[in-house]
């Protein structure tokens, strides 16, 4: 690990890359840059190009454009050092079922030529809780182990920058939880991690954050810069019948958006006055209990992800 | 409440138009629904031939007279010989037999014209390549009526009184290789090259689609192994079931149906070991160009076909119309058929065999070649 592309600038360093597959356009011009110890968020809607993407980073796809360094090796021609030097894990669980937990680990280890194979993954059964069932078929394991198994496999040729798609869908939020304690503990070490997710718990948790839509990235940054960056204002609105509320409210000026929180009303607006005029009269009217909320993540995504579902639409008509 | 039915058109018609739906997007499918009939039927209309004509005949003209000339001009209208070369002597027409070039040499021996003027019933010699005793049978029987027929045309005038009841000159027939024409010598060292294409074209076609279709392909294009890696590691261990397959086979024939073994073993393993790399090499293409396992499992059938029925194994080549040999002759397991039954029917050393050595070791790097261009690194 003594390759000096990696120490100097971004881990992620990719510019206007483009990805069509057949005439669909799934990446629109990437930018992204992710640097050294970074948790980065990788957000969007399904079918949005996040696989896409990754896939491109780590040379498992040729970008139909664009330039880009991963881990200072370039993207189109050295995807051989970056699967040397990178750790990906797939959406889905892509070991072998009809090998047992030890057989996967060994057969990795080989993959990346490893020295103290035997002794590696001898630690990683260990750190995993899976030593005394090493002999045990990967297949017949349940969801989090697998998910805890893939880490841990990915994670054996001590990779600087792991790129994680959707690591934690159809896990239960314990393991969930347990498994960004130790994607913290690694970003702490000095490994990147780039990973994608569509819970806002763990968005949240993340350094940087990408959001993209339709191919298109809308934005980037720190969660807060992403909620500032929409320049949103957001009241909350108490009481009965919200279904019927919102759809009312929605027509009013100043409100773009409503969204139902447990027995809360999230209304978010771009124009700040006109959208506490109309909510003040609307509880006056109504005599619901009305009070200014923070823009949380989620608002800011549901609004992105509108506004571009409406670009999408104009566009295609 | 009505009690639910227990069979609801409706239901299964729903069904039935899944699967029609389901059917129509399997574009392999569809195409080996259609494409199968289709070359069953070209390949069996009009490919085979259980009663071959025209094969290959070569002559050792050592004497020239009109008789002779007759007599070969005799063979050539029968149909069943196409006299294709003129040979100087006995030995270039054995090797041309061993090679397979020919599976007929006339041998008119030099005092033939004579020995016939004199009235002393001389022999023609005609020797058969009997490795298929069914090939040749047909042919073979024709002979004394070809000789008859010369008789009456030629022998008139003067010469009139040597065509009485019995024949003015015999035809010899030596039959070469099987001279009992047990079919079993034939057909157990062609059961090799159909066992070992069979079983490993599919094994290897699904090996990779297998990959594919359990999203472990991705998993494995994500480390840093190389495509020539993976298509030769994951060979190996079919070459090692295909030389145990070959040895069942050659047990077999020794022991169940006593099939001679004139040639030398280790000629017969280095055939088979180069078979079996072709055939993987097939399979590993096969399991590129295939979606999934199904595509795979059908594209080996669609593969195996035409090599059951060109090649030699089931009908006798010689006996198919040019344009099938020449689907023939593209095959791995024609030249395969060939090497085996030369090695343990003719004993065929390495000089004989080569003919049918160099173009199997073309196909195998040109399908290997195909193989590592079509093994995509990425998932483009």
């Amino acid at each position: 690990m003594t390759d000096a592309p990696a120490d100097a600038g971004p881990v992620i360093d990719v510019h206007g890359l483009n990805k069509h597959f057949g005439d669909k356009h799934v990446v629109k011009d990437l930018d992204m840059q992710v640097q050294r110890g970074e948790i980065y968020g990788f957000l969007g809607p399904n079918g949005s190009g996040k696989t896409t993407s990754i896939r491109m980073m780590c040379g498992l796809l040729t970008p139909d454009s664009g330039t880009g360094t991963c881990l200072g090796f370039d993207i189109r021609k050295q995807s051989a050092e970056i699967k040397r030097h990178v750790g990906y894990m797939t959406q889905k669980f892509s070991y072998w079922d009809d090998l047992t937990i030890r057989e996967n680990l060994d057969f990795i280890a080989r993959m990346y030529e490893m020295k103290d194979r035997k002794q590696k993954v001898d630690q990683a059964l260990e750190s995993l809780g899976l030593a005394s069932r090493a002999k045990q078929l990967t297949g017949s394991l349940s969801g989090g182990w697998k998910q805890r198994l893939a880490l841990a496999a990915c994670m054996l040729h001590e990779p600087r920058l792991l790129l994680l798609d959707e690591p934690t869908a159809g896990v239960d939020p314990t393991a969930r939880r347990d498994f960004w304690e130790e994607l913290h503990r690694l970003a702490a070490q000095g490994i990147s991690v780039l990973v994608s997710t569509h819970y806002m718990d763990e968005a949240e948790r993340c350094h940087k954050l990408a959001y993209i839509a339709y191919g298109s990235l809308l934005a980037q940054g720190t969660a807060q810069e992403i909620i500032d960056s929409q320049q949103l204002t957001t009241w909350s609105l108490r009481g009965d019948n919200l279904v019927q509320l919102g759809s009312d409210l929605r027509q009013q000026p100043g409100v773009d958006q409503t969204v139902a929180f447990g027995n809360a009303l999230h209304i978010s607006g771009k124009d700040a006055d006109a959208l506490e005029r109309t909510l003040k009269q609307v509880a006056a009217e109504r005599h619901l209990q009305l009070e200014p909320a923070e823009t949380s993540l989620e608002d800011v995504f549901i609004y992105m992800m509108k506004q571009s579902t409406d670009n999408f639409a104009e566009a295609g008509a | 409440m009505s009690r639910p039915h227990p069979f609801s058109i409706a239901r299964w018609w729903s069904i039935v138009l899944k699967e029609f739906l389901q059917l129509k997007r399997d574009r392999v499918t569809f195409g080996m629904i259609v494409g199968v009939p289709i070359m069953q039927m070209l390949l069996f209309g009009f490919a085979i031939n259980t009663d071959p004509h025209h094969m290959p005949t070569a002559v050792i003209a050592q004497d020239n007279s009109e008789f002779t000339r007759s007599f070969v001009a005799a063979l050539r209208n029968s149909d069943y010989f196409r006299i294709v070369d003129s040979l100087p002597d006995e030995q270039s027409g054995r090797a041309a037999l061993a090679q397979g070039k020919v599976l007929f040499v006339l041998n008119i021996p030099p005092d033939f014209t004579r020995k016939l003027v004199r009235g002393e019933k001389p022999s023609l010699l005609i020797e058969a390549d009997a490795t298929d005793p069914t090939a040749m049978s047909a042919a073979l029987a024709a002979v004394p009526q070809l000789v008859q027929s010369v008789a009456d045309k030629d022998l008139k005038g003067a010469l009139a009184h040597f065509n009485g009841s019995a024949a003015p000159f015999d035809v010899n027939v030596h039959r070469l290789y099987n001279p009992e024409g047990i079919t079993q010598y034939n057909v157990v060292p062609g059961l090799m090259g159909v066992v070992l294409s069979m079983t490993l074209v599919m094994m290897t076609g699904l090996a990779m689609t297998r990959e594919r279709e359990r999203g472990t392909m991705e998993n494995l294009l994500a480390t840093p192994v190389r495509p020539i890696e993976v298509i030769t590691g994951k060979i190996v261990p079919y070459v090692v079931i295909g030389l145990i397959q070959a040895t069942i086979i050659l047990l077999g024939a020794r022991l169940v149906f006593h099939v001679p073994m004139v040639g030398s073993l280790i000629a017969v393993y280095c055939a088979a070991l180069l078979f079996i790399a072709a055939s993987l090499m097939v399979g590993i293409t096969l399991s590129s160009l295939a979606q999934n396992q199904l595509q795979a499992m059908q594209l080996t059938v669609f593969y195996f076909l035409p090599n059951i029925l060109l090649s030699g194994f089931m009908f006798p080549f010689q006996g198919m119309p040019l344009w099938a040999q020449y689907i023939g002759n593209v095959l791995p397991l024609t030249y395969f058929n060939r090497l085996i039954r030369g090695i343990l029917l003719k004993g065929n050393g390495w000089l004989d065999l080569w003919p049918s050595l160099w173009p199997l070791m073309i196909f195998t790097t040109v399908v290997m070649l195909i193989a590592i261009k079509f093994y995509r690194n990425t998932l483009d």
